[in-house]
């Protein structure tokens, strides 16, 4: 019963994963890109960890219940589940900042003003900073 | 837990790892590069859950905890570095 669990839960995730991967290479432009393998492979390898916490919990690994085990997958599975969407956000502004295009069947762009002020600001900057350097 | 599906596991994890570097080899651009890395960095912790279930030592565990760590940071590290620099060709 439990072993059935934890081979589901293992299983699906592997199939996100792939999935994600599968994405990852297929899709036409880097934000189409970066969605499909972020989401999918977050949320994969969080179901494996959910499935190495259960199998510890049940005690299928080793004998008895492994404590530390499982508790440290449920940490890594919240973790991952934090800090991959705001590493993938951050790839993606920096990569519509730093001029990547579109994909040519895109049909919104909301972000596009606000990148054009970012970098007239970054322009500025670099314009002060650049005196600066030069007079001290 | 049992072999052959560790081993299944094993092969399908792989399978997405290649597709991984397929795209950080070919990559038009280096966001794409970037984001093929973060996501060998999130696979590579589910290699280490696998080792964890199959060895049944907890040490694998902290790898994990210790790779998606390093990797959130370096990736963060790309991505400010992506937002100041021009992109060409």
């Amino acid at each position: 019963m439990l072993e059935t669990l934890v081979y589901w839960l293992v299983g699906i995730g592997l199939a996100f994963d792939l999935f994600g991967t599968i994405g990852l290479v297929r899709l036409p432009d880097v934000y189409n890109r970066a969605q499909a393998a972020t989401k999918c492979v977050t949320l994969g390898t969080c179901m494996i960890l959910l499935g190495v916490a259960v199998a510890a919990f049940g005690g299928a690994v080793g004998p008895g219940v492994n404590w530390p085990m499982a508790v440290k997958a449920l940490i890594c599975a919240a973790f991952i589940l934090l800090t991959s969407p705001v590493g993938a956000h951050a790839i993606c502004r920096g990569a519509y900042i730093s001029g990547v295009p579109l994909w040519e069947g895109s049909v919104e762009d909301k972000f596009a003003d606000r990148a054009k002020t970012i970098r007239q600001d970054q322009a500025k900057e670099g314009t002060v900073q650049g005196e600066e350097a030069e007079t001290s | 837990m049992s072999e052959l599906f560790i081993q299944i596991a094993f092969g399908v994890l792989m399978v997405g790892s290649a597709l991984c570097l397929f795209r950080i080899g070919r990559g038009p651009t280096a966001p794409d590069r970037t984001i093929a890395i973060d996501i060998l960095g999130t696979l590579i912790v589910g290699f280490c859950c696998l080792m964890a279930l199959w060895t049944g030592q907890e040490y694998y565990m902290n790898i994990a905890i210790a790779w998606a760590l390093i990797s959130f940071v370096g990736t963060l590290a790309l991505a400010k570095y992506l937002e100041g620099r021009s992109y060409d060709a």
